[in-house]
């Protein structure tokens, strides 16, 4: 004799801040070589924009008649503020990393009702809010000073950087790849010009190279993005279908014409697009339910961040990319969507296999 | 006809006014509890596009009152005259003879304004907030009480107006009225101020987004101020 039992019958013993701690761990490695080659003045502005972050939740969570306690403890903004910082240009200035925490919990999440209820990113919001109220402090990025070399500034000169400005910029600032070869496009030259000096690919596999605090290193964010999908944190259609079409439009084009289009190594490794991939286009409450849908909201991604590398008047594009196809999500998910438990993908009951059910 | 009280949203109008005068009754309409900006929520595309400073804000406020205030004169007296079927065209013909009278003034008296406004003078004809108040008020009231309402109407958006110029100004170049002496005459240069000096500027708060992010929050701010008053009445 069978006992009737109330659905659900299997229950994943996972919560929010389960998930959100898993984000936050597959986060570090590529994080800490990010702290480890920019020096101090990353490791600061991570932690302001985390503590920023934090504070603008409260503040939200407090104004919606929340308890703030436990809206705090499930992470969501300690991972928006967390991939904020890995995005910012890591020898950015504290108010950069205090202006973003606040514009990615306050804008980003809390006016539209909090975890869950907001339409974009929070955390690439913010960076392109900051990226267009302050041009100049966002693209000012900072060549390569590992920890323990003589280029790397003392514990007190970090702190003079980050909150007093005291950088020797002329001495320190370093193009990135996608910035030297938008550069050498614009003054009429070729990609292949600008390239040799500006991109070695096997340190842009590690990432050493300029950039933001955490977008180079292509294998530690890859490592950390592979363990996500081995615990079912993230969804494996995202990346790999972002990825894919990248590559694909990358190599098709470079085909027709190397001295003015990129490889898809290129695109692949220099700029942000292994982070996009991993970490920011797979978050679940700004991307499609299904996972047909998330494989055209990949693609989109792609082909976006590929159009505005190639033409743009930004030499990169995946924040601007993620917003877009974040605001096409409601599209997407109003074409395909998920099949009704039950019934075909059409709405017609599935048959029983019984005459008279 | 004249003393039937037609107020657009019934729901801001408090019957228990009490003794409250007609006339008390439409100022407070007018600048807070109908305020054309934060609770019609019209002529909110010149509000978006102008107030990158408080001087354009002010100047394109002042140009619509003045136009908010002679078209209830003129409609309120005429209100006799104009017949149902055709009131949408008199209406609209009245208003542009007022706006083309203010579009030569500035362009001849205040030129540096003009052209910093640039379209949006000649486009306060299809302000819906003038037209709204033409159908629902002047076009039903004797002429001083229609005056009064444009006026009043007026007043509360130049207000809306010059706050959510300056608060994109100060944020977004930190200072407040800038080129008031030039854009409006050499009696408004006090105005000017440096609120602060050296100051490298929030630019996302001059552009468009910054300007939908200043008025929501506005608009946030006066519900929160309404709600706070009604629960201390209650």
């Amino acid at each position: 004799m069978s006992e009737l039992v109330a659905g659900p019958h299997t229950r994943a013993p996972v919560s929010l801040p389960a998930l959100m701690r898993q984000v936050l761990l597959a986060a570090v490695p590529a994080t800490a070589f990010g702290v480890w080659l920019y020096g101090w003045p990353a490791l600061y502005l991570l932690v302001i924009t985390l503590a920023s972050a934090l504070a603008g939740e409260a503040v939200s969570l407090r104004a919606a008649g929340r308890p703030v306690r436990s809206g705090l403890g499930d992470g969501s903004a300690l991972v928006a503020g967390w991939i904020l910082a890995m995005s910012l240009p890591p020898w950015a200035p504290w108010w950069i990393g205090a202006i973003g925490g606040l514009l990615a919990t306050v804008l980003g999440k809390g006016v539209f009702g909090g975890t869950g209820q907001n339409p974009f990113n929070p955390a690439m919001a913010a960076r392109v809010a900051l990226l267009v109220a302050f041009p100049a402090a966002m693209t000012r990025w900072v060549a390569p000073a590992p920890l323990g070399t003589e280029q790397a500034p003392g514990l007190l000169a970090s702190l003079r950087i980050t909150f007093l400005g005291g950088a020797d910029w002329d001495a320190v600032t370093s193009a990135t790849t996608l910035d030297a070869t938008r550069t050498a496009i614009t003054q009429g030259q070729s990609i292949q010009a600008a390239l040799p000096e500006a991109y070695d690919p096997a340190l842009a596999v590690l990432g050493y190279a300029a950039g933001s605090l955490a977008e180079g290193s292509a294998l530690l964010l890859a490592a950390g993005g592979v363990y996500l999908i081995h615990r079912r944190v993230i969804p494996w259609e995202t990346p790999l279908v972002l990825l894919a079409t990248l590559a694909v439009l990358a190599t098709g084009f470079h085909a027709l014409d190397p001295q003015r289009y990129h490889d898809a190594g290129v695109h692949l490794l220099a700029g942000s697009t292994v982070l996009a991939a991993f970490f920011i286009a797979t978050d679940p409450t700004t991307s499609p339910a299904t996972a047909a849908g998330r494989a055209v909201f990949a693609a989109g991604c792609a082909a976006t961040i590929w159009i505005v590398r190639t033409y743009g008047g930004y030499p990169e594009a995946t924040a601007f990319a993620v917003l877009l196809m974040n605001a096409c999500t409601p599209l997407i998910d109003r074409w395909i969507r998920p099949r009704v438990y039950g019934r075909t993908r059409r709405g017609t009951p599935l048959p029983t296999g019984e005459e008279n059910p | 006809m004249a003393e039937t009280d037609a107020g657009p949203v019934p729901a801001a109008a408090p019957p228990a006014a009490g003794g409250e005068s007609r006339w008390r009754r439409i100022a407070r309409e007018g600048l807070w509890d109908n305020n054309v900006v934060f609770t019609q929520m019209l002529a909110l595309c010149p509000l978006l596009a102008v107030t990158s400073t408080a001087t354009n804000g002010l100047g394109l406020g002042l140009a619509t009152l003045f136009v908010m205030v002679a078209s209830a004169a003129v409609i309120s007296a005429l209100r006799g005259l104009i017949t149902d079927p055709v009131r949408i065209p008199v209406l609209i013909l009245l208003i542009a003879t007022l706006v083309t009278l203010v579009d030569m003034f500035m362009e001849a008296y205040l030129n540096r304004l003009y052209q910093a406004l640039g379209l949006f003078i000649p486009l306060i004809v299809t302000n819906c907030a003038i037209l709204g108040r033409a159908e629902v008020f002047a076009s039903r009231h004797p002429p001083a009480e229609a005056t009064f309402d444009g006026l009043m109407m007026g007043l509360g958006f130049t207000g809306a107006l010059v706050v959510l110029g300056g608060i994109r100004e100060l944020l977004g170049s930190g200072t407040l009225f800038e080129q008031a002496g030039l854009m409006l005459g050499d009696t408004f240069a006090f105005l000017e101020v440096t609120v602060i000096p050296d100051y490298s500027g929030f630019l996302l708060t001059i552009l468009p987004p910054g300007g939908f992010i200043a008025l929501g929050g506005l608009m946030a701010g006066k519900r929160l101020l309404d709600r706070r008053r009604e629960a201390r009445q209650a």
